[in-house]
Parts: C-alpha cells; sequence; structure tokens
C-alpha cells in the first residue's frame, strides 16, 4: 500500500540517524519569543492550532533551514497578519527602522 | 560522571548559548523585535508582562517535576489523584496546565514510559520549563516511536527485554509525564531527598531515577 500523503513535519516513524543529546541555553530573544506566544494566547490573539498550521506550511527547506524559534517568530508573524493584529506594511516598516536604527546592513 | 551525553546528565547547570544567537542581529531577531515593539505601541503587551512571562517560564523545570515525583512516592492519596487527573494534582503545586491537560505515566517493574511528541514539540513545559534542542530533533522525533529500545540505547539506557516499552506522542492539547520506577533502598528517605534523585530525563522517559 502506498504510504499515504505525509506533511514535512509529520516524521514519526521515519528513517532518521542517530540521537544526539544536544542541548543549549535559551537566548533571550528566544525566551521572548516563547513569552510573546504564551501572552497573545491568553489575551485571545493567538491559538496554538492556528501557530501549528503556519509552522507546518513552511516549505520543508525553510523548516529545515530555520531554528526552533526562527520558526515561532514566523508564525507568529503570520498568524498576526493573518488576524489584521499587524498590517504587513507596518511590520516591513518597523523591521526596517529597526535594522537601520541598529546598524545592520540590509 | 561528568560525561555530558551521559543518560545521568545531571541539571542544573549551564549550557552555553548558541553563538548564533544575541550578538548580531538576524533577520528572525530583528522580526521578533518589531513584532514586540508593535504589540507594546497597540497597548496590547507590556513590557512588564513579557518579563514576567519569562520569569515564570525560567522558574519552571526538574525540581519542580522532581518535587511531584517525590510526592506522589511517599503519599499514596496525591499519587492517586495524580494518575486519575494529573491537571487537577498538580495545582498543589502551583501549576497551572492553561489549555493544556497533564497525563501522568507510571513507570512499573514491568512498564518502561517514554514521551515524544513526533509532530513538533509538545512537553509538559507547565512542570518542566522549555524542552531540549534533542527533544525538538529530527532524529528523536522520527525515531522514538519506531524504534525507542535503540533510541533508548543511544541515551545509555538498557531496558530490559521483558520490560514493555509504551510511547506516549502528545500533542498540542494532551501532556505527558513519567512517574519514574522509586529505586530501591530509598524507603527511609524523605520527600526532598528523594526528589534529588529525580531527573529531567527520569521524567521524559529516557533516564532512570537515580540511586541514592
Amino acid at each position: 500500500m502506498r504510504e499515504p500523503f505525509r506533511g514535512h513535519h509529520d516524521m514519526g516513524g521515519l528513517p532518521a540517524g542517530r540521537v544526539e543529546k544536544t542541548e543549549h541555553d535559551y537566548a533571550f530573544w528566544e525566551k521572548r519569543v516563547d513569552a510573546m506566544n504564551v501572552l497573545l494566547a491568553s489575551k485571545g490573539h493567538l491559538r496554538v492550532d492556528e501557530m501549528r498550521r503556519n509552522i507546518e506550511a513552511l516549505p520543508p527547506d525553510a523548516y529545515d533551514r530555520m531554528s526552533y524559534y526562527e520558526r515561532w517568530i514566523s508564525a507568529i508573524a503570520a498568524t498576526l497578519l493573518q488576524r489584521g493584529v499587524l498590517t504587513a506594511d507596518e511590520l516591513g516598516r518597523k523591521m526596517e527602522a529597526i535594522a537601520q536604527r541598529e546598524g545592520v546592513p540590509r | 560522571m561528568t560525561d555530558p551525553l551521559s543518560a545521568a546528565h545531571a541539571h542544573p547547570h549551564r549550557h552555553p548559548p548558541r553563538p548564533d544567537t544575541d550578538d548580531t542581529l538576524g533577520h528572525y531577531q530583528i522580526m521578533e523585535i518589531a513584532i514586540r515593539e508593535l504589540l507594546i505601541e497597540k497597548g496590547i503587551v507590556t513590557p512588564a508582562e513579557i518579563q514576567r512571562a519569562i520569569e515564570a517560564m525560567d522558574a519552571r523545570g526538574e525540581a519542580l517535576g522532581a518535587r511531584i515525583v517525590a510526592r506522589a512516592w511517599t503519599d499514596p492519596v496525591f499519587k492517586a489523584r495524580l494518575m486519575a487527573d494529573g491537571t487537577e494534582a498538580v495545582r498543589d503545586f502551583g501549576v497551572d496546565m492553561g489549555t493544556t491537560r497533564l497525563f501522568v505515566v507510571e513507570n512499573t517493574p514491568a512498564v518502561h514510559n517514554m514521551i515524544v511528541c513526533t509532530l513538533c514539540s509538545c512537553y509538559p513545559r507547565m512542570v518542566l520549563g522549555l524542552p531540549p534542542d534533542w527533544y525538538k530533533s529530527r532524529n528523536y522525533r522520527s525515531r522514538a516511536v519506531r524504534e525507542p529500545r535503540g533510541v533508548l540505547r543511544e541515551f545509555g539506557l538498557s531496558v530490559p527485554d521483558d520490560v514493555e516499552v509504551r510511547v506516549h506522542d502528545s500533542t498540542a492539547d494532551m501532556r505527558y509525564l513519567v512517574l519514574p520506577l522509586r529505586p530501591g533502598g530509598t524507603e527511609s528517605l524523605s520527600a526532598e531527598r528523594l526528589a534529588a534523585l529525580v531527573s529531567r530525563d527520569a521524567m521524559i522517559g529516557i533516564a532512570f531515577a537515580r540511586n541514592p
């Protein structure tokens, strides 16, 4: 029987390599992303299933290339845009302003 | 036992942050700052709320889970409540599971439990804090449900063939916590000393509780 279609995130049971026991202390920006997710959920601006849908909608190469909290902040952004809490225009302009303020070449 | 890769890898101690984190601003770090500042400008969140949420998550971890396990080992009434309704029982420790439910799975001489989230990273974070990287890795998520004994061996844990291994695949709504087997020879130990034997990894099910 043919294997049913799987999303890229749906990896249970697939062949994979040895488990390396890696861990790191979370960076401040990662903790802030986590906190923002918790707060937005508690205030009714985001639901876990929206986060999941937006993470699972990432193209496979992006999913693999991005770090865990990069996937999260991108899913938070997508959710807030979909809900109209933020607009793409204001987010884009804000990111541009921050890059300039912090002297990050764009 | 100082090998950082050993299953007995004890906590708390510090791991180095990833080198690519706070020193240079990447695209997604800029996105984080932008979203945070916009949400603050719009009055949706405050800086103090973010700080409090970070501190609350930092306060959760192995020590909290270990206290719950030690109580279950020493208080049969609490253990019965914990097994019947984990979500409700952990309120005794100030843990609010929010929209999720907690299911405690008990190791016995005949059954060893371990937890995974094949789809993403669901984890009993309200008890144990944020998950370690390996829990979220492709290799663990893929293989834990297909060849758990092989994965456990890679963590240095050998579960005898006559012990059944049960793997619990977490979801956004259902979180699992392993109640490890109480080590022998600990009958006279206080709950506080028992808690010191319980590691995060034992509550994920990739290690046993330590012997005293």
